[in-house]
């Protein structure tokens, strides 16, 4: 499917493992206004934080409302630009480059929104929706986009001859969903961030979905950049998860290594606060989760930003900024007292001391 | 370690010891709320919409009912129902009986009575539920003075109470701030706070959880949950999710196009799926059991369009059993004691348990 539509941009793909995007130490913050203009503190977005997403692999991305995991995301994109930072992009950096050039590099580097409504324009056809990609690219005839639309809506389980006429709101959400993921697919990216794109979906519709993007990625080998705040359907879908709070990265490592053995107190709330299915498992605990409410972004907690709902939190959390460091294979934590792999998830009292303490770091009491 | 939790600031006075006082009596041996053949149709485009068709369930003081389903099933609108909130378009026919007392028919201004003081609802979106001018002190009070003969300064400090209940950080202060400064959390505590005002007999929460994150869902399910047993409240929770109703529900009724299709106890129902939809559903749930990248068992297609019901069982199109049989509609009975569905081939008939 690549030969008539891939056209110029098309650099031969990194080697399956390697990274495809890397973000280096990137910080967004934007500046609050009050009312008459004056300076009303800063919204620490995303602070610091450095990923990598493999060619071939889906990066799951965790977090609560405020954490700024869609932050990231535009930020990846250039949507805005980082305060500062680098974005690697199939070998380039993104930051850097202006106009034709971001253009150029973005096509292979798609996104799909959470609402499957707002994200396409109400007065357009499903076709139109689809081809503009190819339109804006300036990428084949007008007949060949046109079989180009019709292939793609194929491709995401839409029959062209029925829905390639319809409108946005002749569709069901699922429906408008698959072509938001035709869009994103039109120009053969290498990689789609999906930003809590099945989130708003029912039950049946989602799973519709998401099985969709497994096939897409089975057979077209794309990678994703997948963000939600469902742990479980991140676990569906993921090679390697990330866990984002209040902007910075918590946990980062694979998949199964995470959810059978978090390391993170906060990874550790997350998975205890999902509803089982089965009667017979306890439900969530609040004592077993986190108490209270994220702090405010415009004023971060000092040392560890999780420390102020955290029940293993000490002294050196609030003095001491935790670095993500890796404590197993490819497995990385940021936390001074990271949940031993004994199972010892009980708070303070059972706390011991970390794994791998630090040279130089002060004895707890 | 900061000791940050003012959540926590539960003060002296119990909570609990209020209620009573301007409840009424509730007349003994009568089901809290009676629902039966319950039909709810919307007159739209000249055709007819079978928003709900012949619902019947009974809820008690003290526990919970969840109802299921997706969108369009017919669970909201069946809620509305019990409220009196449907619009002029809607036409409700069967019985819904509260204490015994018909509320089908019955005149607005004595709905509107009933509305808010014995039955209340809390909705998903608690930012667009409050209003957004008024600070948040003054609609729990409004909600309060409304239905209570109290003055301005005891509904206030009875407001503060309430806010206080449902474990909003530092209430007195927060009494006097606008919806936009609290969080999606704290707004679902205020419109709890609302919906409690005077201590209603039955609460239905209409997807209190859905905006919320996880940790906050648990939170404020718990928070349900306790406030429930301090009012031997009857709790309606409605939801698309079956992990909530398998934790907090004491009974479960899933819906399809505007039907039950299957009604147990929570453990029951869990523990014998009968209905194909209630499989379907719950296969469709990522797990953390579950692999990366193993692909979910799915049912294709979409819920049928309720003004264009198919004859027969309405997931018939979607449903791996469904054969010829299927094209006349299974009726909604108790095969087995306490278990209801609506399906000529459920699961677990000539199959291994």
């Amino acid at each position: 499917m690549t030969a008539a539509t891939d056209g110029a941009g098309a650099a031969s793909p990194p080697a399956p493992g390697s990274a495809l995007l890397e973000a280096r130490h990137l910080v967004q913050e934007f500046e609050l206004r009050n009312f008459g203009g004056g300076r009303g503190g800063v919204v620490h977005a995303v602070s610091d934080v450095s990923l990598e997403v493999r060619s071939g692999e889906t990066l799951g991305l965790v977090g609560e409302t405020g954490s700024g995991k869609t932050t990231l995301a535009r930020t990846i994109l250039q949507a805005p630009r980082p305060r500062s930072g680098q974005v690697i992009f199939r070998g380039v950096d993104l930051v850097g480059l202006r106009g034709r050039e971001l253009l150029e590099a973005r096509r292979h580097l798609q996104m799909v929104f959470q609402d499957p409504f707002g994200s396409l324009d109400p007065k357009w056809r499903v076709s139109e929706i689809v081809e503009e990609p190819l339109v804006a690219y300036g990428v084949g005839r007008r007949s060949e986009r046109r079989r180009r639309v019709a292939e793609l809506l194929d491709l995401v389980g839409l029959d062209p001859r029925r829905f390639g006429d319809r409108r946005p709101r002749e569709l069901s959400g699922g429906q408008c969903q698959r072509v938001a993921i035709a869009r994103a697919l039109a120009l053969s990216p290498a990689l789609i961030v999906c930003d809590e794109a099945v989130s708003s979906l029912d039950v049946l519709i989602q799973a519709q979905v998401l099985n969709l993007f497994e096939q897409l990625r089975r057979e077209l080998g794309l990678s994703y950049l997948f963000i939600a705040h469902d742990l479980a359907l991140v676990k569906q879908v993921s090679d390697r998860v990330a866990v984002m709070y209040l902007g910075k990265l918590c946990e980062v490592g694979p998949a199964e290594s995470i959810y059978r053995e978090p390391l993170h107190p906060y990874t550790v709330a997350l998975l205890a606060s999902i509803p089982s299915p089965d009667p017979e498992v306890r439900r969530p605990r609040v004592a077993d989760t986190i108490r209270g409410e994220p702090p405010s972004p415009t004023d971060p907690p000092s040392g560890c930003r999780f420390r102020t709902r955290c029940p293993r939190a000490r002294e050196r959390c609030a003095l001491e900024e935790p670095p993500l460091r890796r404590l197993r294979p490819d497995h990385l934590v940021a936390c001074h007292f990271p949940v031993s792999e004994s199972g010892d998830r009980e708070p303070v009292a059972a706390a011991t001391a970390p794994d791998r303490p630090p040279e130089g770091s002060t004895p707890t009491p | 370690m900061s000791a940050e939790p003012p959540a926590l600031t539960v003060t002296g006075r119990s909570p609990a010891a209020a209620p009573a006082a301007h409840r009424r009596p509730s007349p003994p041996g009568v089901p809290l709320l009676e629902v039966s053949d319950l039909h709810v149709r919307f007159r739209r485009d000249g055709g007819q919409v079978l928003a709900v068709n012949g619902l019947s369930y009974t809820v008690s003081a003290g526990t919970t009912l969840a109802i299921i389903g997706e969108s369009g099933s017919g669970k909201t609108v069946s809620a509305r129902a019990v409220m009196g909130l449907l619009p002029a378009t809607a036409t409700v026919s069967g019985s819904i009986r509260f204490e015994g007392q018909e509320l089908v028919g019955l005149p607005e201004e004595e709905l509107r009575r009933r509305r808010g003081s014995d039955v209340a609802m809390i909705f998903q979106d608690p930012s667009r539920s409050l209003n957004p001018t008024m600070r948040v002190g003054a609609q729990v009070t409004e909600a309060i003075r409304a239905h209570l003969p109290l003055g301005r300064r005891e509904a206030r400090e009875r407001a503060v109470e309430l806010l206080r209940m449902v474990r909003l950080p530092s209430p007195e202060r927060r009494y006097f701030q606008y919806p936009h400064q609290l969080s999606g959390g704290m707004r679902q505590r205020v419109m709890i706070a609302i919906a409690l005002a005077c201590y209603p007999k039955l609460l239905i929460a209409d997807e209190p959880t859905t905006a919320l994150d996880v940790t906050t869902e648990a939170q404020i399910m718990e928070l349900l949950l306790e406030l429930q047993q301090q009012l031997s409240m009857g709790l309606i929770l409605i939801s698309h999710d079956l992990g909530l109703a398998a934790s907090y529900a004491d009974e479960v009724i899933v819906m399809y196009a505007g039907r039950a299709v299957e009604r147990a106890a929570t453990r029951t129902l869990f523990a014998r799926v009968r209905m194909p939809y209630t499989r379907a559903l719950l296969d469709a749930v990522p797990r953390l059991e579950r692999p990366p990248h193993s692909l979910l068992p799915v049912v294709e297609g979409q819920p049928p369009d309720l003004s264009r019901l198919p004859a027969g069982c309405p997931f018939a199109p979607r449903c791996p059993r469904a054969d010829d049989l299927c094209r006349q509609a299974p009726q909604f009975e108790e095969h087995e004691p306490g278990h209801w569905w609506a399906c000529w081939h459920p699961h677990g008939e000539g199959e291994e348990p």
